[in-house]
């Protein structure tokens, strides 16, 4: 009779004090290491520092030394901000700058051996396969998501959160300012009354992307029009067009994003049936995009778009 | 009596015919009539009677538009369909299995392992060449293993060992495919091109690389339709007969995968066509090769050339995968028929 009582009293008391412990520790540890941190913000050296990745909030306690990079992007940011001597390993598709350690890495199917392998301090990740993040944690490695970037705010605020993360926050901070500023002087000398049409191709099955993507608002900032941007709700921005469609829409410029990826040039575009009587083929509209760079959210985006804007002023000069 | 018999049957045969002729080339004008970009029926009409010529009132885009992608590909999904069709019906009579169809057999999957071989480890300024030709041999590779391995492992003619080993030989060849698509990453969009299907690409350059196998292949099969039926009794019974059955097998199963093999090389992996077709078929004629042979090839064209127009128009100016619908409607489609035949029976 006493004897289940006991039991019942002890468990009760075993909750009420873990509740006690964890609740301090909980509220009280992690949020007042990022208030430390952002109040010390100011200076190069402070750490703990608290981030934010995609994955929430992480505290990177020192500087790290040994990052593993598996985003092309991830990569393209690290080196610009001159992080690039604390990049040990990047991942398979990392091909910029030409000084990145590439290995075999990949970072479509992560293998955490593999990873771990590196003895890392800091992984850097886009895409979550489905628990990337946690079995690093769980092994005491700090893992930092950055996924598809959905715009050019989120794309800075990567570069500012990685140069946070690496001890680099002015060098992030001015990289992003030249940023800005390179667009904004683009976008200043855009003519967006002229109506201009395009049609960006991501493969030669005519996969398109519209104006709801990244790359499609970087089109929209200099007052593009997209072709695709005719199809309803629901293709989640990435539309597979119809050939006919394209041929109606006659588009004054066609974006070639498949010159590596599927071998398409403004030759093989004009053999395609139907396509030689279009007005980008017949009048130099056709412009081959570095695949990579079309691709990737990071620094060279300013070099995209630069090319997009003389392709565009090109057409209207000579309109 | 028997006489009555067997004019009842020839006229059915007859009328099915006819309606399978009817309906190829009601979904021929449909196909050509509906599409993302309007052109209306009556310069669609015009078009047709003036044999491609622009009339009058119609835009030259509107006639490159018929002229260059629309027609092409109408031929290529009829075609496709009719390949898939009758090669399905074919096997199904060689292997005497309701369920053999290019799909289950691994014809299908080996078909789009030798694509892929082709795209990855191949030149790639003959793909045209190399992909059909590598294709047709995987799909020989592939209905081989599966017959093999049911009929010498499996117990030999029970239906379910052919199934199967088809799936396992299936399974096998589509892991091997990943596996190289994995290590040649550079050319994994090209790959998922051909896998995927490029119907929304076709020309007529399309039309030109399938066109002489699948003519060849069912012109084959058509040839040998009466011998299906003998073939389908079994191997003794066709044999008494003066049949040489390994020979007539051999033949029947490299025309089938001949066209299973121009249809993945021109428009990917499509299911689902080498089962409901002859399967509707039958129900309507009987199980007779001489009429489901035929008309697998009729309804199995007008069947593709349907699904690729509602591909084309349902979400348009956007595509649908053709494989989708094909899974989509064919399935519910399936299961109406198969209820409709036991309700009758």
């Amino acid at each position: 009779m006493g004897k289940p009582l006991g039991i019942i009293v002890a468990v009760a008391l075993a909750f009420a004090l873990a509740a006690c412990s964890d609740d301090p520790a909980v509220t009280g540890g992690p949020t007042g290491g990022s208030a430390t941190a952002s109040t010390g913000s100011t200076h190069e050296a402070a750490f703990p520092v608290t981030v934010e990745g995609t994955n929430g909030d992480l505290t990177i306690d020192a500087r790290p030394e040994r990052i593993v990079s598996l985003s092309p992007t991830a990569t393209e940011d690290l080196f610009a901000i001159g992080a690039g001597a604390q990049v040990i390993a990047v991942d398979d598709q990392s091909n910029y700058p030409a000084d990145a350690p590439t290995t075999d890495l990949s970072g479509f199917e992560p293998n955490v051996e593999a990873i771990v392998g590196y003895r890392p301090d800091l992984v850097v990740y886009a895409t979550e396969p489905g628990d990337l993040g946690s079995s690093l944690e769980g092994l005491g490695i700090t893992a930092l998501q950055l996924n598809a970037a959905p715009d050019l705010d989120t794309a800075y605020d990567q570069i500012d959160q990685l140069g946070a993360a690496t001890g680099h926050r002015d060098e992030a901070a001015a990289l992003v300012e030249r940023m800005r500023s390179d667009i904004q002087g683009l976008v200043d000398a855009s003519d967006p009354a002229t109506g201009t049409t395009f049609y960006y191709e991501l493969d030669d099955t005519f996969y398109s992307v519209t104006s709801k993507t990244f790359i499609g608002k970087l089109f929209g900032l200099l007052g593009l029009r997209n072709i695709a941007d005719a199809v309803g709700r629901g293709s989640g921005g990435y539309p597979q067009l119809s050939a006919e469609y394209i041929i109606e829409s006659n588009p004054d410029l066609i974006f070639l994003a498949d010159t590596k990826c599927c071998g398409q040039s403004a030759q093989t575009v004009a053999e395609r049936p139907g396509w030689a009587a279009l007005a980008a083929v017949s009048g130099g509209g056709v412009v081959p995009l570095d695949d990579d760079v079309a691709q990737r959210w990071g620094p060279r985006v300013v070099d995209l778009l630069r090319q997009i804007s003389a392709a565009a002023a090109k057409m209207e000069n000579a309109a | 009596m028997s006489r009555t018999g067997r004019d009842r049957r020839l006229s059915a045969r007859a009328r099915a015919t006819a309606l399978g002729v009817v309906v190829l080339i009601a979904a021929v004008l449909i196909a050509l009539l509906i599409g993302p970009v309007r052109i209306g029926a009556a310069n669609v009409f015009r078009w047709l009677f003036s044999f491609g010529n622009a009339p009058p009132g119609m835009s030259e885009q509107q006639a490159l538009i018929l002229a260059d992608l629309r027609l092409p590909r109408v031929i290529v999904a009829g075609l496709v369909g009719a390949s898939l069709a009758a090669s399905g019906a074919a096997y199904q009579a060689v292997f005497r299995n309701p369920l053999a169809d290019p799909y289950l057999l691994g014809a299908a999957a080996g078909a789009g392992l030798g694509a892929t071989i082709a795209v990855a480890y191949g030149p790639s300024d003959a793909l045209d060449l190399t992909v059909p030709a590598a294709a047709f041999v995987g799909a020989l590779i592939g209905v081989g293993l599966a017959y093999g391995l049911g009929r010498s492992s499996l117990g030999g003619r029970a239906t379910t060992s052919l199934v199967l080993a088809g799936v396992a030989v299936a399974s096998f060849l589509t892991a091997v495919q990943t596996f190289l698509q994995q290590q040649r990453s550079d050319t994994l969009r090209q790959v998922y091109t051909w896998i995927l299907g490029r119907l929304g690409t076709t020309g007529w350059d399309d039309v030109r690389l399938a066109l002489p196998s699948v003519a060849l292949a069912i012109a084959t099969l058509w040839a040998v339709r009466r011998l299906l039926d003998v073939i389908e009794v079994g191997d003794v019974e066709a044999q008494s007969l003066g049949l040489n059955v390994t020979r007539l097998r051999l033949v029947v199963v490299v025309a089938a995968s001949l066209a299973t093999a121009a249809a993945v090389a021109v428009a990917g992996l499509i299911g689902f066509v080498g089962l409901i077709i002859p399967h509707t078929v039958r129900m309507m004629v009987g199980g007779s090769y001489r009429s489901v042979l035929p008309l697998s090839v009729l309804f199995g064209a007008s069947f593709l050339i349907l699904v690729d127009t509602v591909a084309r128009t349902v979400i348009a100016p956007a595509e649908i995968p053709i494989g989708v619908i094909t899974a989509f409607i064919g399935a519910p489609f399936f299961v109406v028929v198969l209820r409709r035949n036991r309700r009758t029976a």
